[in-house]
């Protein structure tokens, strides 16, 4: 579609600085990919900031003692100080330790929701890819269902109509984490099903994959191992993408009052319990707030950084 | 044209099918039963509810359950609600206006921020205002709908106090005041969803342009000698848009769940809001109906797209 315009202004140069003897030098992908992705500046900061936040998250409670649950209504509504970093709430608990605790279940929240959504598209992706004829055509329906159902209302009601069975099957924490993960999860698969497909219907016919299928490799063995590894780079960025989603819906969810149970402090619970003080503290709700707009940002940079670098057409 | 359409209306038939079907499946196999409480009440004997039971037709296979549930729907019979005893139909009527009206607004803002932008800086590539733009556009994107909402309500109605944060749908005021109190307290909601999706948008329209820029045929053009305008207009936009209306469509689930949240944070009575109270009163008939609702808008907006699609490139509605 595009035409001969080179991608990027600086093409020209950076084929004629380099210098034969280094053009000739080896390098595996990831090295190349890593050399490219160093060069989008907003993504190696994202980076560096998506790891400050993700080692705060994980190892913050061990290093802060303060109990997420200790109610202190002397010191209600404050905002930071030397005692309490981030201020307080309403019931006077600290903020710092609610955050850090928020910050591991929103994060666990998007990871697991990505994966997910990664695992179930690529498997239907694959079989809609290698399958052909009518089972294609069906899960191409399916795609096309699940990309015009709208989510949050049905994810509402799933939550709504399952969330008592899961709750005392498993305990509140485990049932809603599982039920919001497959939840988010059922509805973002639909990306990655159609980069995988369309990545087989672009290589299944091509010489490498004919060679294997006369070696005599099974239909497995071509899409795991020949085909595969050719979507990664998409999927990887999707899948990037998915975990930001995955967070916003957890949030939303949270926000809405519908997610985990109160006493759990998730980014977006915290936001909803200080939407009715914000004339008082507003502190409360600009820091939840700002850390959910941060991690998302910071990972839809990386996902910029990453398209850029695991893109072997684009020249850099 | 009107055969494209017939067509086109026909496809929306087994996705509204589907999409039904989808529904049904996740409450038919939710646990939990609608009599369970008139099986612990001891006032009712057994034969009372077995009676109840089959009149109802609980114990029917699932298939037969969903096929008396859809056509009680196609007849317009919605049920009514548990909370206030009001048919579902009329419930919903009351409330689709203004939620169709704040996404109708929402939708217009974010088209007229996201192609004056989005060609703007797709038409100088890497330049300052491009770059301003996209790294703009970005963050806009990964602001989330519900903490855009909460940072209006800070600053525009707390700090400057130049908006309400409620929305009334009581306003004691008439004629020319009536519009503008309306006006006033329509502008938050109607910013939050529109700037987020324009944002959204804005990215879409920017790469579809840079794609359409280098086409050997907007060279023909600038050497026929047509004027810069129009051949931005005529040759590349209304290309470039083919590609960018079906991303729209494939965000409209996404501009809903935008909506739910809106109405939510500024209490707008709309549909959105009305589905969450319904779930927090256990409302089930409302909760499945409104669901439906937002399902059916969707299609519809997807149904326009396809439309639009077709006007901007007659080869397809010709085929």
């Amino acid at each position: 579609m595009a035409g001969s315009t080179p991608a990027s202004p600086t093409v020209d140069v950076a084929i004629a600085d380099v210098p034969l003897k280094a053009r000739a030098r080896h390098v595996t992908p990831w090295t190349e990919a890593w050399r490219r992705f160093r060069r989008h500046r907003l993504a190696v900061v994202s980076g560096v900031v998506l790891l400050v936040l993700i080692l705060a998250v994980a190892f913050g409670p061990w290093l802060w003692h303060v109990q997420i649950n200790d109610i202190d209504f002397s010191a209600q509504l404050q905002g930071p100080s030397w005692a309490h970093p981030l201020g307080t709430d309403d019931l006077g608990q600290d903020l710092l330790a609610r955050m850090l605790y928020g910050g591991r279940i929103s994060m666990s929240v998007g990871l697991a929701a990505m994966s997910v959504s990664v695992i179930v598209g690529t498997i239907v992706g694959a079989v809609a890819g290698m399958a052909r004829g009518s089972i294609d055509s069906a899960l191409v329906w399916l795609i096309d269902l699940f990309l015009s159902l709208p989510q949050v209302p049905v994810l509402l009601v799933i939550i709504y109509l399952y969330r008592g069975a899961l709750t005392a099957m498993l305990g509140p924490q485990v049932g809603i984490f599982i039920l919001i993960v497959a939840g988010i999860g059922a509805f973002r698969w639909m990306t990655v099903a159609r980069l995988v497909r369309a990545q087989l219907f672009a290589l299944r016919e091509k010489e490498f994959v004919e060679a294997a299928r006369a070696l005599g490799a099974s239909s497995f063995r071509l899409v795991v191992r020949h085909v595969l590894p050719n979507a990664l780079g998409p999927v990887i960025v999707a899948g990037t993408i998915d975990v930001a989603n995955a967070i916003i819906a957890e949030s939303t969810l949270s926000f809405l009052g519908l997610g985990f149970p109160p006493d759990i402090p998730t980014w977006g619970r915290i936001l909803f319990d200080a939407k009715d003080y914000l004339d008082v503290a507003p502190h409360w709700a600009l820091i939840a707030g700002g850390a959910i707009f941060l991690v998302v940002l910071a990972i839809n940079f990386i996902g910029d950084g990453l398209r850029d670098a695991l893109d072997p057409r684009r020249i850099m | 044209m009107t055969r494209y359409l017939i067509r086109r209306l026909l496809i929306t038939i087994p996705s509204l099918l589907g999409i039904s079907i989808v529904l049904f499946t996740v409450l038919a196999l939710a646990p939990g039963d609608p009599f369970s409480e008139l099986a612990t009440n001891p006032a009712i004997p057994p034969s009372v509810q077995a009676a109840l039971r089959l009149k109802f037709g609980l114990d029917d296979p699932i298939p037969v359950r969903y096929m008396h549930w859809l056509v009680a729907m196609l007849h317009g019979d919605w049920g009514f609600s548990f909370v206030s005893r009001i048919n579902v139909d009329t419930l919903i009527l009351q409330r689709l206006p203004v939620t169709l009206g704040v996404i109708g607004a929402s939708q217009v803002l974010a088209v007229m921020v996201a192609l004056p932008v989005g060609i703007y800086a797709a038409t100088r590539p890497y330049s300052f205002f491009d770059q301003v733009a996209g790294t703009l556009a970005l963050v806009g994107f990964a602001l989330p709908t519900f903490f855009t909402g909460i940072v209006f309500i800070l600053v525009f109605s707390i700090y400057l106090d130049w908006l309400p944060f409620v929305y009334r749908s009581d306003l004691a005021a008439t004629g020319l005041q009536w519009w503008w109190e309306e006006f006033k307290q329509s502008i938050m909601p109607i910013a939050v969803l529109g700037l987020f999706q324009g944002a959204t948008w804005t990215r879409f329209v920017r790469s579809a342009v840079l794609d359409v820029v280098r086409m050997d045929y907007v060279t023909t053009a600038r050497a026929k000698g047509l004027a810069e305008g129009g051949v931005v207009m005529k040759h590349i936009v209304r290309n470039a848009l083919i590609p960018v209306v079906t991303l729209i469509a494939l965000q409209m689930p996404i501009v809903f769940g935008g909506a739910i949240i809106t109405e939510q944070i500024f209490r707008v009575p709309g549909i959105g809001s009305l589905l969450i109270s319904a779930i927090l009163a256990n409302d089930t008939p409302v909760i499945m109906a409104v669901t439906f609702v937002f399902a059916c808008l969707v299609i519809l907006f997807n149904l326009i797209a396809d439309l639009l699609y077709g006007w901007l490139d007659p080869r397809i509605s010709y085929r």
